[in-house]
């Protein structure tokens, strides 16, 4: 079984008379529970694809499955209820709520997109703060702690509705390499221990090397499949 | 539920000055709209109380076309005998009625002896007129307001006693044409001098209904006009419109109405008065409305706007669209709440303080009425309610707006 499945994926975007072939028919399958990198020059369409498996927007032609769900023209009500379901979602600049603690942040999914009880929510989320290590800034606000440590409560974000799928469109661009290593090994620790797909785009050769599937976008095309460790 | 109005109120306090500046200026509004109503109303309830309460009563009965030519004061179309007694049946039936006064309006020549003058006068019986018109007894500035008037004596009005330089226990006569066109004199002991109040009958004179029977040579039962007090002002239009249907079955033999019901809106100029404060705090409310629209609207664009990354990322990560909307209404919700209910304190305790300082003013001849401006806790409640609706209504376009955003557009938004 394939988590997601994409076949002559195709995204046109037409602006005015301007026509731009973001994502020329590519095919490709993630297997659950994989770490997964789309690596590929700006405008290559690495955004455009992860995009596209994140139900965020629909495919201009070819199909797509994404956990066993047929989303190749999923309607704005449908994606937004099937992202909140299955799919977590880590950020280039964070975007953590300005207004919610680090804990609230996390609790976010749980209290407003699946409505869990307040019991339950306060432990899971602990699990999770404890998972990426911030059990003690639980009370603090995003403005108060570092960009990595911004970065690792996003990780618990979107890990912590037991999304089967999480999207990180290049999280590392906006943290120095240090950073950047730890969070790429953080996210593969928790597909460890939480069994969780992650598939993150960059453009940054320093962060490829930890994935386990490499997938690599030019202009638009899937030129070559390899893994992590005969990637140079 | 209770997670959005926490998030919204965060958001609210994120921007502590521009949450201030909107909510001070619907803070003023309320208070505005609150103040007006309440003086206004205390001005009109005083100004409706005098006219209903001293002369008018709150409804009246006539035979049908006196009104008309209420100027001559016409005793040929008075009620008569068994016309009064179904008029009187009518009334006493009335649980709503609490007492009617039966008057006889008359013109007289007025004569101290010296000087003529013409006076118009209600007869009345003291006791009936003053369960009608309670406050009549108040507008006696000189001589003793108790029992109003006993037979022989008259109440006039300041003004002729003024001109016909008349006092106290003065002997003056009254010299009356009765309808079959004979004339009559009578010496009356002055009673009591009235003050003049504004409106129609406020400048007539006072006699008791026996003499004005032995006076204008009247055998039987005759009636002018009936001044009806009811036990609740609010009920007026219901009991209008039934004694209109009683008092309008009672037919002559061309089948038209004998009687004509009038409330003290028709026959007092006052009422136009009324309506134009009723009219300046409509506006008045208008205002307020408008106020809170474009001050919530402007505000919730704006919050819209500057979050437009925010909304990206919790639509993408699955918070639906109605969420998204309930987010930014309860926001406007939030607002107009905090903004009404400091209006609702600032105006509750202005209201206290305008009473405990006693301010007074003039309406009309009367002088140092005092201010006393009360509100209705259901208008309060009316006004509270309707600005909180504005509120969540001026949010709900640009709260819409939010809900429909696309989330990679929103996300790629700097
Ligand atoms: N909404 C859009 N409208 C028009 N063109 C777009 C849009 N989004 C992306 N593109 C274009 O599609 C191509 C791929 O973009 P993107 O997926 O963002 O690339 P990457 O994420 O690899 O930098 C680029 O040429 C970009 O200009
Ligand atoms: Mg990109």
């Amino acid at each position: 079984m394939t988590l997601v499945t994409a076949k002559g994926l195709e995204k046109t975007y037409i602006a005015g008379d301007i026509t731009v072939r973001a994502i020329r028919g590519v095919d490709f399958t993630i297997e659950p529970a994989s770490f997964v990198c789309f690596i590929g020059p700006s405008g290559s369409g690495k955004s455009t694809l992860l995009n596209m498996i994140g139900c965020l927007d629909p495919p201009t032609s070819g199909f797509l499955e994404v956990a066993g769900k047929d989303v190749t023209h999923l309607g704005a009500k449908e994606s937004a209820r099937f992202r909140g379901d299955h799919i977590g979602f880590i950020f280039q600049d964070f975007n953590l709520i300005p207004v919610l603690t680090v804990f609230e942040n996390i609790e976010y999914p749980l209290q407003m997109v699946q409505n869990w009880p307040a019991l339950k929510r306060k432990q899971r989320v602990n699990e999770l703060l404890e998972a990426v290590a911030m059990k003690d800034q639980g009370g603090k606000f995003p403005n108060q702690i570092s960009g990595g440590q911004k970065q690792r409560v996003a990780v618990a974000r979107a890990l912590v509705t037991n999304a089967s799928l999480v999207l990180a469109d290049e999280p590392t661009a906006n943290l120095d390499t240090e950073t950047a290593n730890r969070i790429i090994s953080l996210m593969k620790q928790m597909r460890d221990e939480f069994g969780t797909t992650f598939i993150f785009s960059t453009h940054d050769h320093r962060v490829v090397k930890s994935a386990e599937k490499i997938f690599t976008l030019e202009d638009g095309k899937l030129q070559q499949q390899g893994n992590g460790d005969n990637h140079v | 539920m209770f997670n959005i109005f926490k998030l919204a109120a965060r958001n609210l306090r994120r921007y502590k000055r521009r949450t201030l500046l909107t909510s001070i200026l619907i803070t003023l509004g309320v208070v505005a709209v609150l103040l007006f109503v309440s003086v206004s109303g205390s001005f009109k309830a005083m100004m409706i109380g005098q006219i209903t309460d001293s002369m008018l009563g709150h409804l009246q009965v006539h035979s049908r076309g006196y009104l008309s030519s209420i100027d001559s004061l016409p005793l040929h179309l008075n009620m008569k005998g068994e016309q009064v007694v179904r008029v009187k049946e009518i009334l006493d039936g009335n649980d709503a009625v609490e007492a009617y006064s039966m008057r006889i309006r008359l013109g007289a020549m007025f004569s101290n002896f010296t000087e003529t003058t013409n006076v118009r006068l209600n007869a009345v019986d003291p006791e009936q007129e003053m369960q009608t018109v309670p406050m009549l007894a108040d507008r006696i500035i000189k001589g003793k307001k108790e029992g109003l008037l006993a037979k022989g004596e008259i109440l006039v009005p300041e003004l002729i006693a003024r001109g016909m330089k008349v006092k106290i226990g003065d002997t003056i006569v009254l010299v009356a044409t009765n309808k079959h066109g004979s004339v009559n004199g009578q010496p009356f002991v002055v009673r009591g001098i009235l003050e003049g109040i504004s409106g129609p009958g406020g400048r007539d004179g006072f006699i008791h209904t026996d003499d004005a029977l032995a006076l204008l040579r009247i055998e039987g039962r005759e009636i002018s006009e009936i001044a009806i007090r009811l036990n609740e002002m609010e009920q007026m239009h219901e009991v209008f419109d039934e004694l209109k249907g009683q008092l309008e079955s009672s037919r002559n033999k061309m089948d038209k109405p004998v009687f004509e019901v009038h409330t003290w809106e028709e026959l007092s100029p006052f009422f136009n008065i009324a309506r134009m404060i009723d009219l300046m705090t409509l506006f008045i409310k208008i205002m307020l409305v408008a106020i809170v629209l474009v001050s919530i609207m402007n505000v919730m664009v704006m919050a819209v706007y500057e979050r437009i990354n925010e909304i990206g990322t919790i639509a993408a990560i699955g918070t639906g669209p109605g969420k998204i909307l309930s987010l930014f209404v309860a926001e406007g919700f939030l607002l107009g709440l905090f903004g009404t209910l400091i209006g609702v304190v600032i105006s509750l305790i202005t209201i206290a303080g305008m009473n405990a300082a006693q301010i007074s003013f003039d309406f009309g001849r009367q002088k140092g009425l005092l201010l006393s401006p009360t509100i209705a806790s259901g208008e309060v409640i009316v006004i509270a309610g309707i600005v909180i609706a504005i509120a969540v209504l001026g949010s709900l376009q640009p709260a819409w707006k939010a809900a429909g955003m696309d989330p990679i557009t929103a996300l790629r938004h700097v």
